[in-house]
């Protein structure tokens, strides 16, 4: 029954990796570039979230449409001002300037915000439930973190394969310039891209928050790694990818920290993901890129 | 080779931007002591940093405004670093530091006490809590000290106290594995548990990139039954920790040391999570002796918020410095190394009272000898446990 | 004699006499201030640091540069070498006075130790591509750290004791903790000197130089532009590859080792992935393959933090506001002469003004 509960639990921490994955895996599927400012996106979306329900005493719902909507914004923005510029420049020119917008945003938080940490209001009772006659303890929040995640993944494949506009964000994946051929436009479905990731951002934050109660300034720059490890993990790029591979991340981490070590569940959660990386080279459900000679 | 001419022109403005006279310059006479502190004023740990910067420039401000000797303090970012420490003790000197309040953190500090020995100028550390601080295995620094206590007087009070007052029997600790401050003391505690007695059950670590998540360290406690969960760590983890437990329905006796201090007054907390969790600390900030009532509401005034343990040592370490800069009658011309055989010959004589202790005396080897305080957390608010 | 100074100046040849160049009269201009005019202790303690970062940064470019793989975790050998080196200097200081001589012996063991691992990590990573590579190297970084972050070594007179996870090692008198977990090593005597440091980027710029004009920079390069048709022509990548990593993995563990030597205190928390990425950032700025760039980029950008201490908590807000600055100004054509369009106006306006004044 114990084995049961840290699985559980490990599916709600990997959820929310999950999450976070998605949107690194978005933004790289079509833009091919590691958004390393992802992480510090939530952080943001975090503290609107925060002000909304604390300051301005708004609705849970509210709190979280305003911070989803913040999130978005600034995704755009970032994207606009940081980004579109190299368009054509290196991937690793863009990555540099992808660090930089992270520790931007993250020093501007703590001049803003200031560093002591905040606690995120209970927005849900304090309420567990039993099963099998009390052997297993479960809580809601672990529920709804699992629940909400599938939810985003399917309404994601969903848009990207029903949609007009997640059919031109594959065509754009494939080939730009044939996309742009076809009469889509390439630099609007870009920003579409990172507006669709800044916003699962927000939610990520605020499930995030609801789990773990306590958040900084730094509070993205961890899972942000973590999340962009499930999304290689998964196969970078592909939607069901980073949701496995985020889900996988998570139970691995849980169950290393339950049964081996403590102390070394970082060592040997980043030793599984090399053992699984070099029987599957790129991610358990990546596509393999044949070299066209 | 335009180009080359230019890069040279960037390294020459470089190097002048970072050259300057040491001895050139005479300046007027000076009017201050000048105090120099480093501590992590950005990155992950600036919320320890800003603490002790805040309860610094409140003592500094009042001491100046008495009229007698006037001080300045110089406080530079380490960003919690040994070798950034090390890079802002030489901006430090460069200032022309007479003495100094140290770092505010134990790893940084490590890296910077043997200079401070070798330059000999003394140095009194707010929150720098491990014993690296003041001695090193082969030698003692000496002339840098502790306001605070060190980490293994924390870890063996906390095991002797929860021994004598049969908290529980079966102890269980979680424990930051790469912080400095939290393996310490979570080591001199299990070796105490095991010379008195104490029954170990579990003990758990997380790390930086861990520290949101303790649902699987608080299920192996709960597992193996223990009744005292032993929290050897800052309040804003530990926070989380309650939360979590309380969210699964474990509600063992919490123990904490002097870093928990700080949890009841973190913006939105739910104290009622706090109930019943002892800590051992020198600093209550709603104590009812007249200093600290005066350095709580003076506090609230000047930041809007209560001060925590930091805080409180920050600006105790202030008055200390006045205390024995005054009693030993340093004057502003003095050097560095004149003020730190003096500061060494008043400290290891003086007693001092100040908002985390009375009758506060320091050994030879810098360490701070004064009373823990047992406390425990009755409606949100401290009450002496005993 | 006359070859010699064709070989020197020649077209192709010129860039890396230029840098050779730079980093001696650098040496030589820095030198002769502290001995004359006296330099500012703050820059003194940068003088060490910033060689470290600079070979770190060359060899990273060698990988990345020259041999076109990303790496997240450079700081990884920075760290094995750092404290094989502190380990080396500290066991021997009882036997060995000389500190130079402790100084070269660790900086050597520190590379060798780091190269052995290089060659270890650069089996499973050079299987991989792209991204997965890159995170692969991430993921090392972090299981380095991970377990020098639970090391507990001491030394006394009945030997070496060693323990994991939990500190167990008790020392009897007149002992002491070599590594103690996160605390790292501790009460380290420094070595370290600034010509060791120069000396040090001089040894790296002519390992890496000779390995780029070399045979073995033609193949590493032509398997970087094309794998396909350096392969066609009998090129072993792998190999060429590997040897590119070990060759950056022990570079980089030397100048660990110095790093490590230059500090009485040095925590594994010290080499994250924030680290690796400086690092990067140093490379990418210097420009990929360009060696004398990676050195100016690396001054610049480690200094530039130092000279903002004046502006307290927005200092780093302000080092990334000109980092992002930077990279937008340099890759894109339109904001690139936009801004020299900018330069030129003040150049003119500021030579006309001068004229003026002059007539």
């Amino acid at each position: 029954m114990a084995f049961l509960s840290y699985l559980i639990n490990g599916m709600g921490l990997g959820s929310v990796y999950a999450i976070i994955a998605l949107g690194y895996t978005m933004v790289y599927g079509i833009a091919k570039m590691l958004n390393f400012a992802h992480g510090d996106v939530i952080m943001i979306g975090a503290y609107t979230a925060f002000y909304c329900l604390t300051m301005f005493k708004l609705s849970t719902f509210t709190s979280i449409i305003i911070s989803v909507v913040v999130c978005t914004i600034l995704g755009i923005i970032i994207e606009k001002f940081a980004y579109k510029p190299l368009r054509k420049a290196s991937s690793l020119s863009v990555l540099i300037t992808a660090i930089g917008i992270s520790y931007f945003l993250q020093n501007l938080a703590q001049i803003l915000f200031g560093t002591d940490p905040k606690v995120f209001p209970e927005l849900m009772r304090n309420s567990t439930f039993s099963l099998f006659k009390g052997q297993l303890t479960l809580s809601y929040k672990t529920l709804l973190t699992i629940i909400a995640c599938i939810l985003i993944m399917i309404f994601l494949t969903i848009f990207v394969n029903k949609t007009k506009t997640g059919k031109a964000m594959r065509a754009c994946s494939q080939d730009k310039e044939a996309a742009q051929l076809m009469g889509i436009n390439v630099d609007n479905t870009i920003s579409i891209t990172f507006a669709i990731g800044s916003g699962l951002a927000a939610i990520a934050a605020v499930l995030l928050c609801i789990t773990y109660s306590t958040f900084t300034p730094t509070l993205g720059s961890m899972p942000g790694i973590k999340a962009f490890t499930a999304a290689v993990f998964g196969g970078i790029g592909s939607i069901p990818g980073a949701f496995v591979g985020g889900l996988l991340l998570g139970i691995i981490e849980t169950l290393t920290k339950a049964y081996l070590s403590t102390q070394l569940s970082d060592a040997i959660v980043f030793m599984v993901l090399i053992i699984v990386l070099l029987i599957k080279p790129s991610g358990l459900l990546g596509k393999r890129i044949h070299e066209k000679v | 080779m335009k180009k080359i001419v230019k890069m040279l022109l960037v390294a020459l403005l470089v190097i002048t931007a970072l050259t300057g006279c040491n001895n050139g310059g005479k300046e007027d006479e000076p009017k201050t002591i000048k105090i120099g502190l480093s501590g992590p004023l950005t990155g992950g740990a600036a919320i320890y940093g800003q603490a002790v910067k805040n309860g610094a420039m409140l003592a500094l401000a009042e001491v100046n405004a008495k009229g007698g000797l006037q001080l300045e303090i110089n406080m530079q970012d380490d960003e919690a670093d040994s070798t950034k420490a090390d890079t802002a003790y030489d901006e430090l000197l460069d200032w022309g530091m007479q003495v100094s309040m140290f770092t505010v953190t134990s790893g940084a500090g490590t890296g910077v006490a043997p200079r401070y020995d070798e330059d000999h100028i003394f140095a009194l550390t707010p929150s720098g809590s491990a014993t690296t601080l003041v001695y090193s295995d082969t030698k003692v620094y000496e002339t840098t000290f502790q306001m605070c206590f060190s980490d293994p007087n924390q870890g063996v009070g906390s095991a002797d106290y929860i021994k004598e007052h049969n908290l529980g029997t079966k102890v269980a600790i979680i424990y930051k594995s790469d912080c400095v401050y939290s393996t310490g003391i979570a080591q001199k505690f299990v070796a105490r548990a095991g010379e008195i007695g104490l029954e170990i059950v579990f003990q758990g670590a997380f790390d930086d990139s861990s520290a949101t998540d303790f649902t699987t360290q608080l299920q192996g406690a709960k597992a193996a039954g223990a009744d005292v969960l032993f929290l050897p760590i800052y309040y804003e983890p530990a926070s989380s920790i309650l939360k979590q437990a309380s969210d699964m329905g474990y509600a063992p006796i919490f123990f904490g040391v002097d870093g928990m201090d700080g949890i009841l007054t973190m913006k939105g907390f739910d104290t009622s999570l706090a109930e019943g969790v002892y800590l051992l600390t020198p600093f209550a900030a709603d104590a009812t002796d007249d200093l600290t009532v005066h350095f709580v509401t003076e506090y609230q005034k000047a930041y809007g918020e209560i001060p925590n343990q930091f805080a409180a040592d920050a600006y105790d370490v202030v008055y200390a410095l006045y205390q024995a800069l005054t009693a030993g009658n340093v004057t502003y011309d003095m050097n560095a190394q004149t003020i730190a055989d003096i500061m060494i010959a008043q400290f290891t004589t003086m007693t001092f009272d100040g908002v985390t202790g009375t009758s506060v005396t320091w050994a030879a080897n810098g360490e701070v000898s004064k009373a823990p305080k047992a406390v425990v957390i009755k409606n949100g608010v401290y009450v002496n446990a005993e | 004699m006359e070859k010699m100074f064709k070989k020197i100046f020649d077209k192709k040849h010129i860039s890396r006499t230029v840098s050779y160049l730079i980093v001696i009269v650098g040496y030589i201009i820095i030198q002769l201030m502290m001995n004359t005019v006296g330099i500012k202790n703050l820059f003194k303690s940068l003088l060490v640091p910033t060689c470290c970062y600079i070979v770190a940064a060359l060899s990273l470019n060698l990988v990345v540069g020259v041999s076109g793989e990303l790496s997240l975790g450079h700081s990884g050998f920075m760290s094995v070498g750092a404290f094989a080196g502190i380990l080396v200097s500290g066991l021997l200081e009882p036997y060995l006075a000389m500190g130079w001589l402790r100084l070269l012996i660790a900086m050597l063991v520190g590379g060798v130790i780091a190269g052995i691992v290089g060659l270890l990590i650069s089996i499973p990573v050079l299987k991989l591509q792209g991204d997965y590579l890159a995170i692969v190297t991430l993921a090392f970084c972090q299981i380095i750290k991970s377990l020098l972050n639970n090391i507990y070594l001491g030394v006394d007179n009945n030997g070496l004791h060693f323990s994991f996870v939990q500190n167990k090692v008790v020392l009897s008198n007149g002992g002491r903790m070599l590594l103690s977990g996160p605390m790292g090593a501790t009460a380290t005597t420094r070595l370290a000197t600034f010509t060791a440091g120069f000396l040090l980027i001089l040894f790296a710029l002519l390992i890496i130089y000779n390995l780029t004009y070399s045979r073995f920079g033609r193949t590493i390069m032509a398997a970087r532009d094309n794998r396909i048709a350096a392969e066609s022509v009998g090129i072993h990548i792998r190999n060429t590859k590997m040897l590119a990593f070990v060759i950056s993995a022990i570079l980089a563990g030397m100048s660990g080792a110095l790093f490590g030597l230059n500090y009485s205190t040095l925590q594994p928390a010290k080499f994250d992935f924030n680290l690796s990425i400086l690092i990067l950032v140093y490379v990418v700025l210097g420009g990929l393959g360009n060696m004398t760039g990676t050195i100016f980029a690396t001054i610049i950008l480690y200094v530039l933090p130092e000279l903002l201490r004046g502006l307290q908590d927005y200092r780093m807000l302000i080092y990334s506001m000109i980092l992002i600055l930077i990279m937008l100004v340099t890759n894109n054509q339109s904001l690139k002469e936009k801004v020299e369009a900018l330069i030129l106006k003040i150049k003119t306006r500021f030579l006309k003004k001068g004229s003026v004044a002059n007539d």
